[in-house]
């Protein structure tokens, strides 16, 4: 496709260390946001940034899974940008954790009840557990240490990183509200692009 | 009943009110949104002129009230209460409004009733939240006839002396200042006197979640979230949480209705 050309050979020009700085960037700004308690921090901060982040690194880790498919299905290629998504999501996610441990529970006690006692914390949690040994291994020498076919292998843990995300969205909220529900069919389609469906039918009678 | 009120007055020197503003642009109102500065976005178009008030049920005096009608020969004072949310954050709030037992002993409450029944309005064409249907609609809500009766429930009117915020629950709301705030049915078109434990929309939702007393409890977590610590709105990104306070600092006042309770089951 000529679009789809155009935009691979657009794409090429931009480095992919701008990923690592408009996410930077866009941490500082929510904070700053927070602090003064600008717009939607207006009135209770600590809540909105720590959803903010959260839901930062929710798309991130979104778009992360979207660049296999989006490569199979249309020949878009941004492979070289999934390693900064994936590392910037990790990063979102310490900051979300940061806010919920440092700033919201406010104690190192309370905040190990709230992981072992509130299910949809310890599935956040574990989803962040997840994400530790791939952004220690999120690096060249890292892949030729490992081999690349266990590198690989241990990246799958995105899958369940996202899938934990979601869970953990959709466990929080009060009543039926829709914006868990679409990243969790998101997160789910995407998943379901990387089932080998032919190995899972039964062999075709001759 | 006087050393209720005498309790009152000494626990309001105390309070320090959050800003009209805080209390204006941080709420939950359902019909209007799920998110907290959805009310204050979404519910101008809310109809509150005219507001008819359907009293029915064990009355002696059932009927359509205008809102003048009902709060004829009352006069509301100001009372500043704390208002401690089920999610963990908490505001205190200057409440215009009357007792809402003076307002029961003028409908005439007949000897058999024992609870009091709440509905909120419901607008499809002006509310989001019911449209997309978040939860189950009309939001419904209930008392015991002796919680109802309790000097420190009102029927609010205004805030600061303001007319009642529309995302606040515009024209006239409950107020139940031990119980989390969802108790505290905003925008009530209709008040049932009855011998049946009425049903509660939270309840209804998630009975294991919320139970019908509702009564703020430290002691008592919610099941995704501990309730021992509230985080008072204002306070900014470095606010520190403080420790909730059994039936929300009026223990003194309201702990003898719950005499023999379980508070644990009766949650």
């Amino acid at each position: 496709m000529d679009v789809v050309g155009t935009l691979n050979a657009a794409l090429r020009r931009v480095p992919a260390w701008l990923v690592y700085v408009a996410g930077a960037a866009w941490a500082v700004w929510l904070f700053w946001q927070a602090l003064n308690q600008l717009g939607p921090y207006k009135v209770e901060p600590i809540n909105v940034l720590e959803r903010a982040y959260g839901e930062v690194a929710l798309q991130l880790l979104v778009a992360g899974l979207f660049v296999t498919p989006l490569r199979r299905f249309l020949g878009l290629n941004l492979l070289k940008f999934r390693r900064a998504i994936g590392v910037t999501a990790f990063f979102f996610v310490l900051a979300h954790f940061l806010v919920f441990a440092v700033l919201d529970v406010q104690s190192l006690e309370r905040v190990w009840t709230e992981i072992v006692k509130r299910p949809y914390v310890t599935v956040g949690m574990a989803g962040f557990l997840a994400l530790i040994p791939l952004a220690i291994t999120s690096n060249n020498l890292s892949i030729r240490k490992l081999g690349g076919a266990t590198w690989r292998k241990l990246h799958k843990l995105t899958y369940a990183a996202g899938l934990l995300g979601a869970v953990h969205f959709l466990w929080l909220v009060k009543g039926f509200q829709i914006e868990p529900i679409i990243y969790t069919v998101i997160i789910v389609g995407l998943l379901a692009t990387r089932v080998k469906w032919s190995s899972l039918r039964p062999a075709a009678t001759a | 009943v006087a050393g209720a009120t005498g309790g009152v007055a000494q626990a309001q020197a105390e309070l320090e009110p959050n800003s009209f503003e805080d209390i204006t642009s941080y709420n939950n109102f359902y019909e209007f949104g799920t998110g907290k500065e959805d009310p204050a976005r979404n519910a101008g178009a809310l109809v509150t002129e005219p507001w008819s008030i359907k009293v029915d049920g064990m009355v002696d005096n059932p009927g359509d009230y205008t809102l003048a009608d009902l709060l004829d020969g009352l006069t509301a004072e100001e009372r500043i209460y704390r208002f401690r949310c089920v999610e963990a954050w908490s505001m205190v709030v200057p409440w215009n409004g009357v007792e809402l037992a003076d307002v029961l002993a003028k409908v005439g409450v007949q000897s058999q009733a024992k609870y009091v029944a709440f509905e909120t309005t419901v607008q499809p064409d002006v509310m989001i939240g019911v449209q997309r249907r978040v939860i189950p609609f009309p939001y419904v809500e209930g008392l015991r006839l002796d919680e109802a009766m309790h000097p420190l429930t009102l029927l609010a009117t205004g805030i600061y002396g303001e007319p009642m915020p529309n995302q606040n629950g515009a024209p006239i709301r409950l107020v139940v200042p031990w119980k989390y705030g969802f108790k505290s049915i905003k925008s009530i078109v209709r008040i049932t006197l009855t011998d049946e434990e009425p049903p509660a929309s939270w309840n209804i939702i998630n009975p294991r979640e919320y139970g019908f007393y509702s009564n703020v409890n430290p002691n008592v977590d919610h099941p995704r979230w501990s309730q021992a610590t509230e985080r008072q709105i204002g306070g900014g990104l470095f606010a520190s949480r403080k420790d909730t306070l059994m039936f929300n600092g009026y223990e003194a006042e309201v702990a003898s209705l719950y005499e023999g309770m379980d508070l644990n089951e009766f949650y």
